[in-house]
């Protein structure tokens, strides 16, 4: 008996683990796609060339059950800098870290209030051939174009992030609005959100119908990336599960059937004293209950301690104690046990209580 | 009318094996009975057919005025419950239990446990100071005693015991004997199964088999 409550035991912190790690890991791992970028895009509808800035608190609306890491906007326009025209984005620093947290910066992003720009690798390597990172702390000129003021701004940093970026400039939103004369104007705002499979394309199909004049775009590549991802860990935790399941059924019937093998004399007294077969039926089932209970129970924890466990050691945070998951886990491992006891019951309820005459 | 009759009675096992062959008797109520025989005489087939533990093949036994060959499983499990309080030679007592949980099995099937009338009947056998030992802890003798406890615990009408002194030295023997004759001289039917001469003729009546006949 003490291996089958062992069993139920393992098989119960294996399943609540899986499904506790299950639950957990799509919002972790959500968290962790967040590192390469974001995964909606909201861009001009109808072909405009920009769309209003306050737009975005429309879209945080729609996401309010989302938690949203971040929401950059960006102003894109070319700018003459040290009399070359170059693209820069005018956008949020604070927004675009979150959002963005995979670019590398040289230096520091330009503060808001200040007259700083920060300069893509690429661009750095034209202004300064033979060492880039000179440019840091320059002065540059910067202006709408010919005809226009032009103004001093500092080189704050350069910054690396294995795309277009780095042949553009950045600075903050309101200088490149006010330089260019688009108050409250924006080209495009990148936002990045915890979501999981198909809930992404559920919050497009939201925010199109939902906010006129902004068109919103899904990156495919990461929203796949991480839909596959996840739907093979769904499958292989349901796997692991059922194999689990399996084992765990093949263990306590065997265990089961050694007991009423070996307590067949038993068996065949309670017959002999007047036990009905239901009398022994509800015996063993609430024999095989209790272990499926103890079993559930110790395994539910430790499930817990071992989900806790994966979750600290690969993405570095705790978990809750999930209530649910822990009488999913009993009462799973109830009914493993009493389908396990289904095929000694039947043995049980067999034995002939005449054996016990026979001084078998 | 007979607390038990059987009318022709026969056990066939597959077919061929012919276990009894055209039993006659009756045993009156408070009447003890011995049943004897050698081995492979039909003993232990009949014991089963009267402890509703079988069905026999052919004939009729009335117990209690009931027909047990008219009746299915459920119902002669039920009987057994409550007519039959049955005494092993082996004594089968459950290991684990001790002496008054042990009488208290046989309550559990029957109805409720009571604690006082277990307590009772350990009394009534000379093992009230027992009651709390597992059969590990008692001897042959004590453990037979609350074997037939047990029997007593639901008040059957008939008491059967298979060979109560088969496993018991001559003094545990002699104990086991005297509560049988307290039981009778209470008014209990008896039947015992033996193949002793000794204990055959404790009873008051003998039916000896041999090869699944009554031995005239």
């Amino acid at each position: 008996m003490l291996i089958a409550l062992i069993a139920v035991a393992v098989g119960a912190t294996i399943i609540s683990g899986m499904v506790t790690v299950y639950r957990e890991v799509p919002q972790q791992l959500g968290r962790e796609f967040r590192a390469y970028g974001a995964n909606l895009l909201i861009i001009p509808a109808n072909e405009a060339a920009t769309f209003d800035e306050n737009k975005i608190q429309n879209v945080r609306e729609v996401l309010s059950e989302h938690e949203i890491i971040g929401a950059a906007p960006f102003l894109y326009e070319r700018l003459e800098i040290n009399k070359q025209y170059i693209l820069t984005g005018g956008t949020n620093f604070d927004e675009l870290q979150k959002v963005s947290p995979y670019w590398q910066l040289e230096g520091n992003y330009p503060a808001a209030g200040e007259r700083e720009v920060l300069i893509g690798a690429q661009l750095a390597k034209v202004f300064s051939p033979y060492e880039p990172s000179e440019i840091i702390g320059q002065e540059v000129t910067i202006s709408a174009g010919e005809g226009t003021a032009m103004k001093k701004y500092v080189v704050s940093g350069i910054v690396s992030t294995g795309g277009k970026e780095e042949e553009f400039a950045f600075m903050n939103l309101d200088d490149l609005q006010q330089i260019v004369s688009k108050p409250n104007e924006i080209s495009i705002a990148q936002f990045s959100v915890v979501a999981e499979g198909d809930s992404l394309k559920t919050i497009e199909e939201k925010i199109s119908s939902g906010i006129a004049g902004i068109h919103p775009q899904l990156v495919q590549q990461i929203a796949n990336s991480e839909f596959n991802v996840l739907s093979k860990l769904q499958v292989l935790v349901l796997l692991v599960t059922a194999i689990v399941l399996l084992l765990t059924l093949i263990c306590v019937t065997t265990t089961m059937m050694a007991v009423v093998t070996e307590r067949r004399k038993e068996i065949g007294l309670k017959k002999a004293l007047g036990a009905a077969n239901e009398n022994i039926v509800r015996e063993f089932l609430g024999e095989g209950c209790l272990l499926g209970a103890f079993g559930g129970l110790f395994g539910s924890s430790l499930g817990y301690l071992f989900a806790q466990s994966v979750s600290l050691q690969v993405f570095g945070r705790g978990i809750y104690f999930s209530v649910p998951i822990a009488i999913l886990s009993i009462v799973l491992s109830i009914i493993v046990t009493g389908v396990a006891s289904l095929i000694p019951v039947r043995i049980a309820t067999a034995v002939d209580p005449a054996i016990v005459l026979r001084g078998e | 009318m007979a607390l038990l009759e059987l009318k022709n009675v026969s056990m066939v096992y597959n077919g061929k094996v012919r276990a009894l062959d055209g039993i006659n008797f009756s045993v009156e109520k408070g009447e003890w009975v011995a049943i004897m025989g050698p081995s492979g005489s039909g003993k232990t087939t009949l014991m089963n057919i009267i402890g509703c533990m079988d069905k026999a093949t052919g004939g009729e036994v009335i117990l209690d005025g009931i027909d047990l060959s008219d009746i299915g499983a459920d119902k002669l499990t039920e009987i057994r419950r409550e007519k039959i309080g049955m005494v092993f030679q082996q004594f089968h007592l459950v290991p684990y239990l001790t002496a008054v949980e042990n009488i208290m099995v046989a309550q559990y099937y029957h109805g409720l446990p009571d604690l006082n009338d277990a307590l009772t009947e350990l009394k009534r056998v000379g093992l009230e100071d027992r009651a709390n030992h597992l059969p590990s802890q008692l001897s042959g003798g004590e453990q037979q005693r609350v074997c037939i406890a047990r029997a007593l615990i639901n008040y059957p009408v008939l008491i059967l015991a298979d060979e109560p002194t088969g496993n018991l030295d001559e003094a545990n023997q002699n104990l086991v004997m005297k509560i049988f004759h307290e039981l009778h001289a209470e008014g209990h039917t008896i039947i015992t199964v033996t193949h002793s001469p000794d204990v055959g003729r404790e009873a008051q009546r003998c039916i000896v088999l041999e090869h699944g006949r009554i031995k005239l």
